[in-house]
């Protein structure tokens, strides 16, 4: 019995101290060194105050600010997890579409973590119609900074055309 | 679907195929031992435990010692996620897991499930997530490959009775395969955006707070030992996960990589490498076939949503990341269910139907397609002896595999090995579909309310861990036979394995003859494939009838429940 209990429970106990505790550690020294902006959640400092992640989407409530994608739930990262044929996706997919034909699909659904920090272009062009009426800026020159805020796929083929709603945001500034 | 999209999975599983080569050569010299650049480590872990690694184990033996290591780990587990609030590295204050949740969730990774009934980032201190699940993480993917390596050297021996020694196996797989290549791909990760550190999380201004943790090494390690436990919640949709282009691309090969690379090592060790390249194809279409189906039905999108206005051109987006697209989360659907791994980069409640059909079948077929590590090897190669043994008697001769012949208590130990996942699915569901206490569990009314009872059982005996996750699963009903089936879906599969490696190791191998039935080349392919479709699908038909299929038609119908 301690024959076959001996190995087990050293070998548990090495590889817990070995790839649980000094590997980790070491690893977190390791990139906490070499990608310090990276490996502390990419956020976005301005005037001294972190104002969000790259990463995260953050919504700004009101006109004036372009919005994120909906997340399933109020309080952040959840998706709806809805079936295709519930009622209740139906009806909220019905709401944000608001009768208009052919919306950004992006548009219109939640994402799968609730914090999607990008939209689609056409999502972002859809949304800058609003924003510049309620700014009163003209609306080419938010055509424009959407534009610019566009990110293309990698090589051409890979990831998805996208706006990260949050940079696009502090570009604008408060109304 | 887009030229684009097609690229976009073209590239991927052109990745695959390309490292499968080399990795599959390393890893066979890993397995023989034939790697040093950790003796010391390795040597110190062999003299602290007593173990001679030279000397060899016999199937009862090797399978005691795998069990040992197992339920060893499982009570420290189970240990650790308990009193984690009174241990060191939990920033965050949090408490420690409910009795329930502790059980379901140490089994889930002792078993290489990563069945989440829990939000990482809600529920687990940094001790808990990097010296608790992270390490069964390895430990668990290594075991998984050890077996296969057992049972690969059963057949690639003649009259022996050693399958190797577990130890050494476990020792050296850790050492030589998953820590290196964890350790390259944790770094790149980082580099892309993916947290590593040991605070709690960052208070943005305003007072919200980002979880943050040591996560980047435990998800490097969680795709490619295939376990797809998330750090954070929503895996590998949360963009601390799985930040760009580039990560996406990194997990989803690193997902596939060691399951399909496998079989070449099988090839390499059994000294016929159209041995391992006629499983590689099995799995391969498998996988092409399943992405196509996928893609094809979350491209065209729901047609009630776009009755409701939406862009038709977009797909189905609900549940899904902008960054990922379309595409590659169809890819990564089909991925992370035929390969055992779990992580989910899109939500597969909101799937289509038949989109959501194609990941929960992918399970059900057996895991083996690529299947986890390991696992996905020796679970084929039951379906290997099963298709011979049905080979055979279409022709009136003994069934021979690798010039060992597969006699009737190798077929009766294959059977049972290739039955427990249907029993555990259809008789867990069946007891669920009628219980109110587990009735409670299920978030939508319809067929789609039946699929999700489907896929979670299909994910807990498949080992697979993904889900249909608005499914309320952290109930001590679910928890408890979730739990079961995981145990039953790992141990009565292996058990049963080690068993044949055992009668097959002690056999001759005969030189291959004119008579001798051909294990390689497109009939035998094909004829896989079909053993694979029917004795690991059809008796599924019934219920996915009932389920996903029904939702297609009430869909089509403009039916919503």
């Amino acid at each position: 019995m301690w024959n076959l209990l001996r190995p087990a429970l050293v070998m548990l106990g090495g590889f817990t101290l070995l790839l649980g505790l000094i590997v980790p550690l070491g690893f977190t020294g390791v990139a906490q060194a070499l990608f310090p902006q990276a490996a502390n959640g990419s956020l976005i400092v301005q005037e001294g105050r972190v104002v969000g992640s790259d990463l995260i989407a953050r919504r700004m409530e009101g006109p004036a600010w372009f919005q994120p994608r909906a997340s399933g739930s109020d309080t952040g990262a959840a998706p709806s997890n809805l079936g295709p044929t519930s009622a209740a996706l139906l009806e909220a997919v019905r709401a944000r579409a608001e009768g208009q034909r052919d919306v950004p699909a992006d548009a219109a659904t939640a994402s799968g973590s609730g914090l999607d920090p990008h939209v689609s272009p056409a999502n972002a062009a859809r949304q800058a119609a609003w924003v510049a009426e309620a700014r009163g800026l003209p609306r080419a020159q938010v055509e424009a900074l959407v534009d610019r805020h566009t990110e293309g796929r990698l090589l051409g083929f890979l990831g998805e055309p996208r706006v990260n709603v949050l940079r696009l945001n502090l570009a604008l500034g408060a109304p | 679907m887009t030229l684009i999209g097609w690229a976009q999975i073209a590239f991927v599983l052109a990745l695959v195929v390309t490292t499968a080569v080399p990795l599959g050569r390393y890893t066979a010299a890993v397995a023989d031992g034939r790697l040093g650049f950790l003796r010391p480590v390795e040597a110190g872990l062999y003299r602290a435990a007593g173990v001679d690694p030279a000397q060899g184990m016999g199937w009862q033996r090797y399978v005691l010692a795998m069990l040992a290591l197992n339920a060893a780990g499982f009570l420290l587990l189970y240990a650790l996620l308990r009193a984690q609030a009174w241990l060191p590295l939990n920033p965050a204050g949090l408490p420690g897991l409910s009795p329930w949740l502790a059980f379901n969730t140490a089994i889930s990774f002792v078993t290489n499930t990563n069945w989440q009934a829990y939000s990482g980032e809600t529920s687990m201190s940094h001790l808990s997530q990097m010296a608790g699940l992270a390490v069964q993480n390895f430990l668990s993917a290594a075991t998984g490959i050890a077996l296969a390596l057992a049972l690969t050297r059963a057949l690639a021996a003649g009259g022996v009775q050693a399958l190797g020694n577990f130890w050494a196996d476990l020792v050296r797989i850790t050492l030589y395969l998953l820590l290196p290549l964890a350790l390259l791909l944790g770094l790149l990760l980082v580099a892309q955006g993916v947290p590593q550190t040991l605070s709690a999380g960052a208070t943005l201004d305003g007072g919200a707070v980002l979880p943050l943790g040591p996560a980047a090494f435990q998800i490097a390690i969680k795709q490619l030992g295939t376990n797809g436990g998330g750090f954070f919640g929503v895996n590998a949709a949360h963009p601390f996960e799985n930040p760009t282009a580039i990560t996406n691309l990194l997990q989803l090969w690193a997902i596939l990589a060691i399951p399909f690379a496998l079989t070449l090592t099988f090839g390499r060790m059994v000294g016929d490498m159209r041995q391992g390249w006629a499983l590689f194809a099995v799995m391969m279409l498998f996988v092409v076939a399943g992405t196509a189906i996928t893609y094809a039905a979350e491209a065209a999108g729901n047609p009630l949503h776009i009755l409701a206005g939406l862009d038709p051109a977009d797909g189905n987006m609900e549940g899904k990341e902008v960054r990922h697209g379309i595409a590659l989360s169809a890819l990564w659907a089909v991925a992370t269910t035929g390969a055992s791994n779990g992580s989910v980069n899109a939500m597969h409640d909101s799937f289509t139907p038949l989109g959501g059909l194609v990941p929960m079948f992918l399970i059900q077929l057996g895991e083996v397609l690529p299947g986890g590590v390991g696992s996905g090897l020796y679970g084929m190669l039951v379906f290997v002896l099963l298709a011979v043994f049905i080979a055979g008697l279409m022709v009136g001769r003994t069934p021979e595999y690798l010039g060992k012949k597969i006699q009737a208590r190798e077929v009766k130990l294959a059977m049972l090995a290739v039955l427990v996942v249907p029993v555990c699915v259809l008789g867990f569901s069946a007891v669920a579909a009628m219980l109110p206490v587990a009735l409670a569990s299920v978030q939508d009314a319809g067929p789609h309310g039946l699929s999700e009872i489907l896929y979670a059982y299909s994910s807990a005996a498949g080992n697979n861990g993904s889900a249909f996750a608005g499914f309320g699963a952290d109930t001590p009903y679910m928890n408890t036979t979730l739990g079961i089936a995981m145990l039953l879906g790992r141990y009565a599969i292996i058990v049963p394995v080690l068993a044949i490696a055992g009668s097959l190791a002690g056999k001759p191998r005969a030189p291959a003859s004119a008579g001798s039935f051909p294990t390689h080349g497109p009939l035998f392919v094909g004829l896989l494939c079909g053993v694979i479709l029917i004795l690991g699908g059809l008796q599924f038909l019934p219920a996915l009838f009932l389920g996903p299929i029904a939702e297609h038609f009430a869909l089509m119908a403009g039916q919503t429940f």
